[in-house]
């Protein structure tokens, strides 16, 4: 037994050694760097913040240390090493979903979160699984395309 | 479809979509301080004195006393303190800043500090404001005359609120002061007016001051006026630093609570109709200023300047007024004073055409203007008012005349529909004569011996996608591939003034001067050679000069156009009101690409669409902002307009790159109008303020059962 809370963090085994009750949010940021988790608002409401805790999309500010014990955390710099991620980033590419691009990360992952249930989603799924995460410059149709393309063009690989 | 059109994956796509971009939040924190602003809980009184809990080592405060030049922010007249000084003016008025290297202790003694006040009685209202910022006048024609003949004079109010800009990434930056030259870096739109800013405050020449543009969060004229406070409060810790840098990036509730937002508004228009046509408006526009003029003065005038809208008004009278209350100040957001005037004449233009009868889509087109027209301020339309082709798109696209006449036969049920249109235009670039005047724009290409082009210009991407359109132009001049031209983000210690990123002027000025710089540069190209060429602005030809003491001349060069049609849905049972789709058709020029500017459009449309429907934000009865989060005010997710289409229309600007004119703010200005016709439609009242709430359908539907069961029970 380490003295610590072990979880695996982008594939990784680690032991956070403080407190339990510290906000995942920060320790991802502060502990770890991994500054590709946005905080938005601190409070749940954003999404901007968004990981994937044992495949499910949850807001990190919201989380306590505590609740990471034996858990598996991805977040966007872990997600973008794999497949999945090089075909959503090429189709958020191809229709310029990215503005301001505080959202994104945190957009990519809801966009995988969307695909991992069901490969081949309707456009109301997907405006659905999207509707957690706040963008405020493109009026969301981009995303919910970007989506889309993902889907025909990751045949397979969801 | 212009080849340039076409789009590219976007310059900053890769870093923003793997999460490796740094935004000044992203910074590793080592060595750094950490700071926190102690705010007014009073919204007017006199500061006595302030008491410090004991600071730790390495702990300290900075305040009025400490800011080494003149304790004033320079904006457009500079009466915004750095700190509050004698007195403060609104809740959240910053008096003194605590800093030290641990963020949770700063805040800690942050909040023990103790300020001691003599509250004071607050202007709240701006009815009763006896503080006017500016008041402007203006006109044409014989208004008085032209409503003695009217044969019906209508006389309206609308009011509009607060509107948050709600960028995703709040206000944030890092000062550094070393060997007596301070470099602020971080979230911005205007790298240029923060270091005018910092030089004035800290009593610096301008080299001795450096302003670094960090990856955006969003801005929408939120990141306009607000950094240059922030840069020098900021600052003036980092002088008493001792060398380390000094950072404060805002929780989302400080930056809703305490930065600039959307002016409220009261516009009162008084119309005289003659033989069915309009022949005289006098307007009255009050614009809610908060505590400090800020931007207020260049606001105001876009909003009165747009007033009569996209109609052909001969007799006009327009009055301006933006007042001070002890509320946090407004400033600029997309639209820049003219979404609150637009709402108030297309609704205006609906209600009298309601009256008479008359179909309100029939009605306005009656009344466009049209090339070589007279503009509100005796400027002229110098090109193509494309408006009755993209009615005609619009038509095509939504089914806008049938929806709009069945929802006109009487609705039972409990769910009512209704379908609503709205016309508008947006001034292409800054208002009158700033471009000539004050910004004199400058850009330079740098061509490095390998033939790799850099673009040194001051514009800041925030999302717009101006680091790829410049870089398009450029490129398309120069016969080059894309990634052998770079726009890095600006750095003022190697950029020129090129202006601010406002005004919808960048990719129009700034992009124009590129182009021509290109078109130099390739008359000029030595292989292998370092080379460098210069392009200022120069005022087109065609221009009727603009005199801001008259208003009279050209305000713009030339104007973006929209036209939108709204389908909306209320639930009679509990208010709860729904876009079922949106439908718009701009004129922004040739698009530079065909993405980008689709997304501008969309995005800046759902925004308008939020500020008529939902976004909601007031200042209780002592002055504090109620709205502060994400819970409170409630801006658009994925599931709020399931239907958004945009045809993009091209009216070429001549003078523009490739024909391209402003984009950015157009498609937010008059969507609010369409929404509210459709909802009026729905309810079968006259609505006259946004935003309208599921709380307000109720309102208004209640007062219409009562005023059939009056009629009823007169009959």
């Amino acid at each position: 037994m380490t003295n610590g809370i072990e979880f695996t963090l982008n594939g990784t085994a680690v032991v956070f050694e403080g407190s339990a009750t510290a906000r995942l949010l920060d320790v991802l940021r502060d502990t770890y760097g991994l500054t590709g988790v946005k905080c938005g608002c601190k409070e749940g409401e954003c999404g901007a913040c968004s990981i994937l805790l044992d495949g499910r999309l949850v807001n990190s500010c919201m989380v306590a240390m505590g609740r990471v014990a034996g858990c598996d955390v991805v977040t966007i710099e872990g997600y973008a090493k794999t497949e999945r991620f090089k075909t959503l980033d090429a189709a958020y590419a191809a229709v310029s979903a990215a503005q301001c691009g505080f959202c994104i990360p945190g957009m990519v992952l809801a966009s995988e979160c969307i695909l991992a249930k069901n490969p081949n989603p309707t456009e109301e799924e997907i405006r659905d699984g999207i509707s957690g995460n706040l963008c405020r410059c493109t009026g969301y149709n981009a995303i919910v395309k970007a989506i889309q393309i993902a889907a025909k063009e990751g045949a397979g690989l969801w | 479809m212009r080849e340039i059109s076409q789009s590219v994956v976007k310059k900053d796509h890769g870093p923003k979509v793997d999460g490796s971009a740094l935004y000044v939040g992203d910074y590793p924190t080592q060595g750094m301080l950490f700071g926190k602003l102690v705010r007014s809980p009073h919204a007017r009184a006199q500061v006595l004195g302030y008491t410090l809990p004991n600071l730790p080592e390495g702990y300290f405060a900075v305040s009025a006393k400490d800011v080494p030049g003149v304790n004033q922010v320079h904006i457009v007249k500079d009466d915004s303190p750095v700190f509050a000084d004698t007195t403060v003016e609104y809740i959240g008025d910053p008096v003194l800043m605590v800093v030290g290297p641990e963020e949770r202790e700063v805040n800690r003694l942050a909040a023990e500090t103790v300020v001691e006040y003599a509250p004071m009685t607050p202007e709240l209202d701006i009815l009763k404001a006896d503080t006017v910022f500016f008041d402007y006048r203006f006109g044409s024609g014989e208004v008085e005359q032209a409503f003695e003949q009217a044969d019906r004079v209508y006389e309206e109010a609308f009011e509009t609120g607060y509107q948050e800009q709600a960028y995703l990434e709040t206000q944030g930056l890092i000062a550094e002061f070393v060997d007596g030259k301070i470099t602020v870096r971080g979230s911005m739109q205007c790298p240029y007016y923060i270091h005018g800013a910092l030089a004035k405050a800290l009593n610096l020449p301008p080299d001795r001051v450096r302003v670094v543009q960090d990856v955006t969060g969003g801005g929408f004229g939120g990141k306009e006026d607000y950094p240059s406070i922030l840069a020098c409060q900021v600052a003036v810790a980092a002088v008493k630093a001792g060398g380390k840098p000094v950072r404060v990036v805002y929780g989302r509730r400080e930056d809703m609570e305490f930065t600039s937002k959307r002016h409220p508004s009261l516009c009162t228009y008084k119309v005289a109709v003659k033989d069915g046509r309009v022949t005289a408006m006098d307007i009255d526009v009050l614009f809610n200023a908060g505590a400090f003029t800020t931007l207020s003065a260049v606001v105001l005038q876009r909003g009165i300047i747009a007033a009569p809208g996209a109609y052909r008004v001969e007799n006009l009278r327009v009055r301006g007024r933006a007042v001070k209350t002890n509320t946090v100040p407004t400033g600029a957001f997309r639209g820049f004073g003219a979404p609150q005037t637009f709402f108030a004449v297309e609704m205006m233009m609906d209600h009298i055409a309601r009256d008479r009868g008359e179909d309100p889509l029939a009605f306005k087109m009656r009344h466009l203007v049209r090339q070589g027209d007279a503009t509100s301020t005796q400027g002229r339309y110098h090109f193509p008012v494309p408006l009755p082709e993209m009615v005609a798109e619009v038509e095509a696209m939504s089914g806008y005349s049938a929806k709009h006449n069945a929802y006109e036969q009487p609705q039972t049920g409990r769910f009512r529909k209704g379908m609503g249109v709205s016309l508008w235009f947006h001034g292409a670039g800054f208002t009158g004569s700033g471009e000539r005047d004050l910004i004199k724009a400058t850009v330079r290409l740098h061509k490095e011996p390998n033939g790799r082009v850099e673009i040194l210009a001051s514009q800041t991407d925030m999302g717009q996608g101006i680091k790829t359109t410049l870089c398009k132009i450029v490129a398309n001049e120069l016969n080059l591939p894309l990634d052998q031209v770079a726009y890095e983000n600006p750095d003022t210690d190697r950029v020129p003034d090129s202006g601010p990123t406002v005004a919808s002027r960048s990719l129009m000025t700034v992009g124009e001067l590129l182009r021509r710089a290109a078109i130099t540069l390739r008359g000029q190209w030595l292989p292998g050679v370092d080379q460098v060429v210069e392009e200022h602005f120069k005022e087109p030809d065609f221009v009727i000069p603009f005199y801001l003491e008259t208003f009279q001349g050209d305000a713009y060069p030339t104007y973006a156009w929209a036209v939108c049609a709204v389908e909306a849905q209320v639930d009679t049972l509990t208010g709860v009101n729904e876009v079922l789709g949106a439908w718009a058709s701009f004129d922004v020029g040739t698009p530079m690409d065909h993405n980008i500017v689709v997304g501008q459009m969309e995005g800046g449309l759902l925004q308008g669409l939020g500020y008529a429907s939902m976004e909601q934000m007031a200042a209780d009865n002592r002055g504090r902002i109620r709205n502060n989060s994400f819970t409170d005010y409630i801006i658009p997710t994925s599931m709020d307009v399931p239907v958004m289409q945009v045809n993009l229309h091209v009216q070429e600007y001549p003078l523009g790159p490739y024909g391209a004119k402003g984009a950015g703010e157009l498609p937010l200005v008059g969507a609010a109008s369409a929404y509210m016709a459709a909802m009026e439609q729905a309810i079968g009242e006259n609505i006259r303020h946004i935003p309208f709430t599921a709380e307000d359908a109720l309102d208004a539907l209640s007062a219409r059962q009562k005023e059939a069961q009056a009629h009823d029970e007169r009959n």
